[in-house]
């Protein structure tokens, strides 16, 4: 059955863009939370002014315990058994979106679409609801690895 | 600003490709061949050495010299199997809800002293053994009356989000059921299998357990066993299951 409410639901699943992450859980390092701006949907300056390293953003994106973007998207990355076919592929994303904005989707896609699946990598941790203890305060991801991954993204054309 | 024509078409594929307003469909549809057909075989089944155990137990004679088989039949034969798929129910007097589980540990204090804490392995076993009595029987929650309330309550925590990972229950198993992620594919999260067999764990779940490893896998602190909450959320998706046979033990990723 159809009814107006899951015609609703299901527009909105179209501009769901998604993540999610595993099981095996390693908290990043306590650090100072670092505020960023959105303009014009975008974050165009790096988290606490960091510099990003791709080669280091690509086994965060591929590590199951880090971003896990595997988990939902497919990357192309050699030897990877199985993608998740939540989100969308990345590949090409770099030639597709810019930098600030590919930032933004990574640090709190939510500012873009409130329904989205994906978490935020970088989301404020007072808006996280009942976070497990050891995560209380806490980012997903620390800024630098962030910055790592958002290095890893646009070099792919 | 898009075409109507292109506006249909993007309607037309958000129906098509999301089983939202589907209706409800078993895990077992989503689990691999092979675990369907270890959940099919009597002697590959993990789950049912939870249910020869639970029947051990339903068997042994407490201190007081009585047994649950006392009542209702070795195997169990005098439940009213109807009834056993209603399960959670919700008692009127004294306004809780009653797993299946609570039920078994409330007729259990009758013949002991030392009733089991909830989600005992023990009393797994003994919840798994009888409701594998009903299996095949159709889940069959009641939905209205007081309960219609709850199940609002039970909804609400379903589209909540948790954890740092900040996905409701909703995210995965209302939008995205049939997708993959990494290797496994998405369930609706029904709840007709439980307790199951959990491949991930090597171990018995049982829909509260099941709830909690589900919440820490969101790096969530997880609701408090026998709290509101997991009663209200567990009563909640037992009810979205409502018409699906009972398949306890389930196996299940």
């Amino acid at each position: 059955m159809i009814n107006k409410k899951c015609l609703l639901s299901s527009l909105l699943i179209l501009f769901i863009n998604n993540s999610i992450a595993d099981t095996n859980i390693i908290s990043p390092a306590e650090e100072n939370y670092c505020q960023w701006e959105v303009t014009d949907y975008a974050i165009d300056k790096p988290l606490c002014g960091y510099n990003g390293n791709a080669e280091r953003g690509k086994a965060i994106a591929s590590d199951g315990s880090k971003g896990n973007c595997l988990a939902c998207h497919q990357l192309p990355i050699d030897g990877i058994e199985a993608y998740g076919t939540i989100g969308p592929p990345l590949s090409g994303i770099g030639s597709r979106q810019t930098e600030g904005f590919i930032r933004l989707r990574v640090v709190d896609t939510r500012n873009i679409n409130p329904m989205s699946i994906m978490p935020g990598f970088y989301r404020d941790p007072k808006l996280i609801n009942r976070p497990g203890k050891p995560y209380i305060g806490r980012t997903f991801l620390t800024a630098q690895q962030v910055e790592d991954v958002i290095a890893y993204l646009v070099t792919l054309k | 600003m898009m075409s109507n024509y292109k506006l249909h078409i993007t309607i037309l594929l958000a129906i098509l490709t999301t089983d939202i307003c589907a209706e409800p469909v078993s895990g077992y549809e989503y689990i691999k061949p092979e675990t369907q057909v270890m959940q099919d075989d009597d002697f590959a089944n993990p789950g049912l050495l939870s249910v020869d155990r639970g029947e051990e137990l339903f068997n042994k004679k407490y201190e007081k010299g009585k047994a649950c088989a006392d009542c209702h039949g070795a195997e169990g034969d005098k439940f009213n199997i109807k009834r056993l798929a209603r399960y959670p129910m919700y008692k009127n007097r004294t306004e809780e809800i009653i797993t299946l589980q609570k039920r078994i540990k409330n007729c259990q204090s009758t013949i002991t002293d030392k009733p089991l804490q909830t989600d005992h392995p023990d009393l797994i076993a003994l919840e798994t053994f009888v409701r594998n009595r009903a299996h095949g029987e159709k889940v069959n929650v009641k939905t209205d009356g007081p309960v219609a309330e709850l199940l609002k309550e039970g909804e609400k925590l379903f589209t909540t989000r948790y954890g740092l990972i900040d996905m409701s229950c909703q995210h995965c198993h209302g939008f995205y059921p049939g997708q993959m992620i990494r290797g496994q594919k998405i369930s609706q999260g029904q709840a007709n299998g439980f307790p199951a067999y959990r491949l991930a764990t090597g171990e018995m779940a049982n829909l509260h357990l099941r709830i909690q490893q589900c919440m820490t896998l969101l790096r969530a602190e997880p609701f408090e066993t026998d709290s509101k909450e997991i009663n209200l959320l567990g009563l909640y998706l037992m009810s979205r299951s409502n018409g699906l046979a009972i398949e306890t033990p389930a196996v299940r990723y």
